[in-house]
């Protein structure tokens, strides 16, 4: 019975975790049609900048808890710098192009950012453990988890309800999918399309580093650590349905908890458990499970 | 009609390279790589022409590798041609199986799905203890009928194996393309109800294509595991799948003879890079990455035939 608890609690803080890293990816793809394999480099360097901050901070000796504040900073920091860097600077020039040409693009930039970061931290891990232990820990039925992991599932709720607000119950999220439905009439009828794509890519962009900068001080932040973070985002994204936000809610809790089950019963079976269900979904519902029909168009 | 030249071009290229391996016998190993890897970059140059771009061709890559390095590790076969064979059936009938369901696919459909099935393979390997997990294992040397291709003095046999081998699949390829089925490719990116009306079968089409290019695969990267003499999982991670991309993109779909020199230059690069600033040389080629899609669409061929023209 508490094996069965730990799997369905492991799952649910590991699908929070991966909410938050497919939540931006999802969102980019939903409105520019572009699959960003530039996303696990801007979760790395969330990472990154959160352990520099963070560190900073604590090195100051000022109060410890104010490191949770360094962490979102170093996240929004990140996205606000890199996110219109990448749209302004690169992306605007290539829109109408194929789908797969972008997402050749951002594989470079993918590249690139991958290289920016070991110049400009070097190749040691950065480790800041304190916000992790900072927050104690939680006891029941047999199982000591840490806060910090409850805090996750707070905070991925918090951006998951923000986020849904904002596209629902807003003038912006409706002006946003009437964008997302026909950018040229959307245009024509005066709506800043490009204003739209910015403020998409950005937020896109805040959210993978947000995802980054609160795993920082759970694991050690080395070179490499987005590669894998792009490809289990695709798979969420992909279960889900490309583009749809509570797609990629129910993908980040089927990834999880069968992660947590793999890991419990057949841990032989951990990495290829989720890329079977991805090809599968993909196999039998392509457009995901969440996501419309899409009518062909050649 | 014009006179194919590119026959006697091949053969001729072919000529110069054995003349250049033996007097440059410290290029070999890397010309062997580069030729391992320019065969895979060959099937994808074919799926390239058909509009698709796969970013798990290191599935067959590893594919073939993984049955070269198991024939040879556990019933110790170590005859060259022998490994070769078994390597491109068994990426082929892998191929032929997941190309069933991969067919169906476009865009980046097509693009996801490949890069899924490649991590799956991925995550099998990292995880079978036998098999040296996340190590993976050593290739006994390669001999072909009984004779060392590799011995500690010379690697000449072997890059002169991969040269025949490189030069006949881009002569196979540059022959294929002439055929009813081959010229479907460019008809097939261009507009598919088109082709669909015209009688052909697109979904049959690229099945085909795929497993050609699933066999490539399968070849190079058994003749690269022999190269290097040892294999491992990452040959199946979606980073080495995205290096056939970079080198197809970089090269162009131009010329057969183009996924060979692409990837001739960027092991050469590599090398160099590695050596000079191990850590900027992936900003380089994200760079040209970039610069070649902006201004190079058709790849660095396309500045062989300018000049040609």
């Amino acid at each position: 019975m508490s094996a069965l608890l730990a799997v369905v609690v492991d799952g649910v803080i590991y699908a929070s975790w991966l909410f938050m890293i497919a939540v931006g990816l999802t969102l980019i793809y939903g409105v520019m049609k572009i699959l960003n394999i530039a996303h696990g480099s801007l979760y790395a360097l969330g990472a990154y900048g959160a352990a520099s901050l963070a560190g900073y901070w604590l090195s100051q000796g000022y109060a410890p808890f104010g490191s949770y504040a360094a962490l979102l900073a170093a996240a929004a920091l990140v996205g606000l710098i890199i996110g219109p860097l990448i749209e302004r600077g690169l992306l605007r020039f290539m829109y109408g192009r194929d789908e797969i040409i972008l997402l050749l693009v951002t594989y470079a930039v993918f590249l690139i950012l991958e290289d920016a970061i070991k110049l400009i931290w070097g190749v040691d891990p950065y480790i800041i453990s304190e916000p992790y232990g900072l927050l104690g820990i939680v006891e029941f039925a047999n199982l000591v988890y840490p806060t910090y992991s409850f805090m996750l599932i707070v905070v991925s709720l918090a951006v998951g309800v923000l986020l849904a607000w904002v596209l629902h119950r807003t003038r912006h999220g409706k002006l946003l999918a009437a964008v997302i439905h026909d950018r040229e009439v959307s245009q024509a009828m005066g709506v800043n399309v490009r204003r739209y794509y910015l403020a998409t890519f950005t937020a896109g962009a805040i959210l993978a580093a947000l995802g980054g900068a609160l795993t920082a001080p759970t694991v050690s932040v080395v070179p490499g650590m987005g590669v894998e973070v792009i490809v289990l985002a695709f798979a969420v994204v992909v279960i889900g349905g490309l583009g749809s936000l509570p797609g990629a809610a129910l993908g980040a809790l089927i990834v999880g908890l069968l992660r947590a089950a793999a890991v419990h019963y057949a841990p032989a079976l951990e990495l290829f458990s989720i890329y079977l269900v991805m090809a599968l979904v993909l196999a039998f519902r392509p457009q995901g499970l969440f996501a419309g029909e899409q009518v062909r168009t050649i | 009609m014009k006179k194919d030249r590119t026959p006697s071009l091949l053969l001729a290229t072919l000529v110069a390279l054995l003349i250049l391996g033996l007097v440059l016998p410290e290029w070999r190993f890397l010309g062997t790589l580069a030729i391992g890897k320019g065969l895979t970059v060959l099937g994808l140059l074919l799926l390239l022409r058909t509009g698709l771009v796969s970013f798990g061709q290191g599935l067959y890559y590893c594919l073939g590798a993984y049955a070269a390095g198991t024939l040879g590790q556990f019933w110790g076969t170590t005859d060259a041609l022998l490994l070769l064979v078994v390597a491109g059936l068994a990426a082929g009938l892998a191929a032929a199986i997941l190309g069933i369901l991969l067919a169906a696919y476009r865009g980046i459909f097509f693009s996801m799905l490949s890069l899924a099935l490649s991590m799956i393979l991925y995550g099998l390997l990292v995880k079978s203890a036998a098999l040296g997990s996340t190590d993976g294992f050593n290739l006994p040397a390669p001999t072909l009928f009984g004779l060392p291709l590799v011995s500690h003095d010379s690697r000449y046999p072997l890059f002169v194996l991969a040269c025949v081998l490189g030069v006949a699949a881009a002569l196979a390829m540059h022959y294929y393309f002439r055929t009813p089925l081959g010229r479907l490719s460019p008809a097939i990116r261009d507009n598919e109800i088109r082709v669909e009306y015209l009688g052909a079968s697109v979904r049959a089409a690229v099945h085909v294509k795929y497993v050609i290019a699933g066999i490539l695969a399968g070849v190079g990267g058994a003749l690269t595991g022999m190269t290097v003499g040892h294999i491992d999982p990452e040959m199946a991670y979606w980073t080495t799948s995205g290096e056939f991309v970079f080198v197809a993109i970089l090269s162009g779909t131009g010329s057969v003879a183009a996924p060979f020199l692409g990837s001739f230059i960027f092991e050469l690069v590599r090398t160099f890079a590695y050596e000079y600033s191990p850590n900027s040389w992936q900003l380089a080629l994200g760079t040209a990455m970039l610069l070649i899609i902006v201004f190079l669409p058709a790849g660095l061929w396309s500045l062989v035939q300018r000049r040609r023209a």
